[in-house]
């Protein structure tokens, strides 16, 4: 599966997904699900490498948060494009838990929802398609100006105006002194 | 009226480019139908019965006349002349093809208009009083919030994929005409104990399958908090949700469920954590809004013009127009204007090109040049002199856009029905018609006074059947179309969910029963100041059910 990194295509992902029932490597990057974080907690923070997890969409992430920076990646899984539970978690674990780590996308991942999965703090992401990194140049250039703040630190519409009705009033004031 | 600054207009003209973009990504095969359908959902694009229908966003029902001009022409390019407006005070165009889509859009965009976010699993068009800034009972004008809300939700990342269909309405008078109650999110304005102006907000109210009453959730919220709250709504329920069943997607469901006690509690939570976020309004932002809604250059006129008392007193049509179609604006001298668009036996809510443009003139003549859509499916001029209301009344009257029954029993609501629409289970326009037809005596319908029928082709109340003061509603037995009626709903201030009368009737007898109805009502009534709506509240329903089902 293609993986895409701020906009560029990953050739080998670095985390080693690891199943449930499988034994972790001695070394190397891990992923592990939600379930096995649970029961081998102790076992998994003793873990010198780096350490990645997979969240279902119906976690409450606000009972997982405080965990999230323990973590170099997380992903979040879309298991229909139509289902948009975890830009909600994106959103959380970026703007209310400050989590800086690589945020991945997986599961029924298309070009047309690229824009608001970056919008909402995922920076990584797994697309079917081997032009995956022209499709999300294009998506993510779609529009010039966003109407509402998110954690991506674009400046919103109604405060763009602000910024300008202020300047052109300074600049008035400035005429006039 | 709000206009467009180059941030909006850009951002409506790349939406465009987008779309059209997704519309040859899908004929190519790029994309499949599955993929496509929510990204054609979110432009307003339907597939129908016979074509597609698109549903244009009218924001909180405000049109200027070069909108309005361009809406007729986009319909006689694309439809058949004539365009159809919805509860949701929208407009709708049944027959579209994908191809011109859009080209359409397009040609909507130079007007400042767009169909995003008119269908799909996301925010919709936030609707309002249609006499916003002008009724005279009015606390503040809504339509800087909704304006607000209008920016807020478009291509909101975060809320484009919701469990369902999410719908926003405010009202900034004590008397509701936005039907808030009955709203995903509504939003009353009202001013708290120490006199400042904030919001009251009602959440998991709805029509659909199973109706609910929407329930408090703030008493009041300081206005530079709204944005705050909504997303915080929205973040529960995107997240929490049903996403198992179609049926219980709605935030209604989840308020159900939970509770409203342990719904406000999650809300609450999540508004402490983000309340002094991005999202606060500072007032210079909301007063940069605001600006935009400042009030028309109005003339300062006192008393009573002559034109208008003397046309009342010796032309009868006239008055009786002017008693039923106007309402009282906050400015001395202005009326408001409502313009029917339920003449007897015409579709509800439907208006041809040639209407639309005369609706323009009059409005450019005589009402700032502005036009407002109702929920109830028919126009408003906001702001008309007195003293033009005769010459308004005789250019209406010549393009059928008269007819004195804003309110009454011919005044109805009714979906498209199974006319045009792919979910219905019978046609709710033809019923509409006849029923309409009954009260066409003037002098009866009068009598009668004001009475809110609303007629839903299936289950999913698009005709708002639940807040009738006469609700029908259409089923289908074993091929054949039938129709239950409710009785004693109402979408104001003292929202009601209709009582079901008895087993559903054919439309001869459903017809029937809606005469038999009103003629119960005029028999019981304490005098003809009591409406058939306070009456249904004190007699109940006994006397009706017996009157319908005696003679069957």
């Amino acid at each position: 599966m293609p993986l895409l990194k701020d906009g560029r295509l990953v050739g080998e992902d670095a985390f080693q997904p690891v199943a449930d029932d499988a034994a972790l490597p001695e070394s190397g990057a891990v992923l592990v699900t939600y379930a096995r974080w649970q029961a081998e907690k102790e076992q998994l923070s003793g873990r010198n490498d780096p350490l990645g997890i997979v969240l279902p969409n119906t976690l409450d992430v606000l009972d997982f948060g405080a965990e999230a920076e323990r973590f170099d990646l997380i992903v979040l899984t879309f298991p229909k494009f139509s289902d948009g539970r975890a830009y909600s978690q994106a959103r959380l674990l970026r703007e209310r838990f400050g989590y800086r780590g690589e945020l991945r996308a997986t599961g029924h991942v298309l070009q047309d929802q690229l824009w608001a999965m970056q919008r909402s703090g995922f920076d990584a992401f797994e697309i079917p398609r081997d032009d995956a990194a022209e499709a999300f140049a294009k998506a993510i250039s779609t529009f010039s100006h966003v109407y509402q703040p998110t954690g991506d630190g674009r400046v919103s519409a109604l405060k763009q105006r602000l910024a300008i009705q202020n300047k052109d009033g300074r600049r008035k004031q400035e005429a006039a002194e | 009226m709000y206009e467009y600054d180059d941030i909006d207009q850009t951002l409506v003209d790349e939406r465009v480019a987008q779309f059209r973009d997704q519309v040859a990504r899908r004929l190519s095969g790029e994309i499949s139908e599955d993929e496509f359908k929510p990204l054609r959902l979110q432009n307003g694009l339907y597939l129908q019965l016979h074509a597609y229908m698109l549903r244009i966003a009218i924001p909180y029902g405000t049109l200027s006349s070069r909108q309005l001009r361009g809406l007729a022409q986009i319909g006689c390019t694309y439809d058949r002349g004539w365009g159809h407006f919805t509860t949701r005070q929208n407009l709708q165009y049944n027959w579209i093809k994908l191809e011109e889509t859009a080209d359409a859009l397009a040609d909507l965009a130079k007007i400042q208009m767009h169909a995003i976010q008119t269908s799909g699993n996301c925010i919709r068009n936030t609707t309002t009083d249609q006499f916003a800034g002008a009724a005279h009972d009015e606390i503040e004008d809504p339509r800087v919030w909704c304006e607000i809300i209008r920016q807020w939700s478009t291509f909101h990342p975060e809320f484009s994929f919701l469990p369902r269909k999410f719908k926003i309405a405010v009202t900034g008078s004590p008397n509701d005409r936005a039907a808030v109650r009955v709203h995903d999110i509504g939003l009353r304005m009202h001013k708290n104990a120490a006199g400042e102006i904030g919001f009251e907000v009602i959440v998991g109210g709805g029509l659909g399958r199973t109706p609910f009453i929407g329930k408090t959730i703030r008493d009041f919220l300081p206005k530079q908090d709204l944005l705050s709250y909504l997303e915080a709504i929205l973040r529960v329920y995107n997240q929490f949700g049903r996403r198992d069943n179609l049926y219980k997607a709605r935030i209604k469901i989840l308020v159900h469920e939970i509770g409203i006690e342990a719904m406000r509690e999650k809300v609450e939570a999540e508004f402490a954590a983000s309340k002094d976020g991005a999202l606060k309004l500072p007032q210079d932002a909301i007063d940069q809004i605001a600006a935009q809604f400042a009030p028309p250059a109005f003339e300062k006129l006192s008393g009573i013009s002559a034109e208008y008392a003397n046309a009342f007193r010796t032309d009868f049509e006239f008055g009786l127009w002017a008693r039923r179609n106007t309402f009282k604006h906050k400015q001395p001298g202005y009326s408001i204007v409502t313009i029917s668009l339920k003449k007897e036996g015409a579709p509800p809510g439907d208006a041809s090109a040639e209407q639309m443009n005369a609706v323009a003139d009059i409005a450019d003549r005589y009402s700032f040049g502005e036009i407002r859509v109702t929920h109830e499916q028919n126009l408003v001029l906001a702001h008309v002199k007195q003293s033009d209301l005769p010459a308004v009344f005789k250019a209406l009257k010549a393009y059928d856009l008269a007819t004195p029954n804003v309110g009454l029993a011919s005044d109805i609501i009714a979906c498209p029905g199974l006319d045009y629409c792919a979910l219905a289970n019978a046609r709710s326009i033809p019923i509409a018609q006849q029923i309409a037809l009954r009260f066409k005596n003037w002098e009866r319908a009068h009598d009668i006074g004001e009475l809110k029928i609303k007629i839903s082709g299936c289950i999913n109340a698009c005709g708002h059947h639940h807040v009738g003061h006469i609700g029908i509603l259409g089923v289908d037995k074993a091929g054949e179309e039938f129709y239950q009626i409710t009785l004693g709903g109402a979408a104001d201030e003292q929202a009601a969910i209709g009582d079901l009368i008895g087993p559903a009737l054919n439309t001869r007898d459903a017809v029937d029963a809606i005469d038999t109805l009103v003629e119960t009502y005029l028999r019981l009534r304490n005098s003809s100041d009591e409406r058939f709506l306070d009456t249904y509240r004190r007699v109940g329903l006994a006397p009706f059910k017996e009157a319908v089902y005696a003679v069957a």
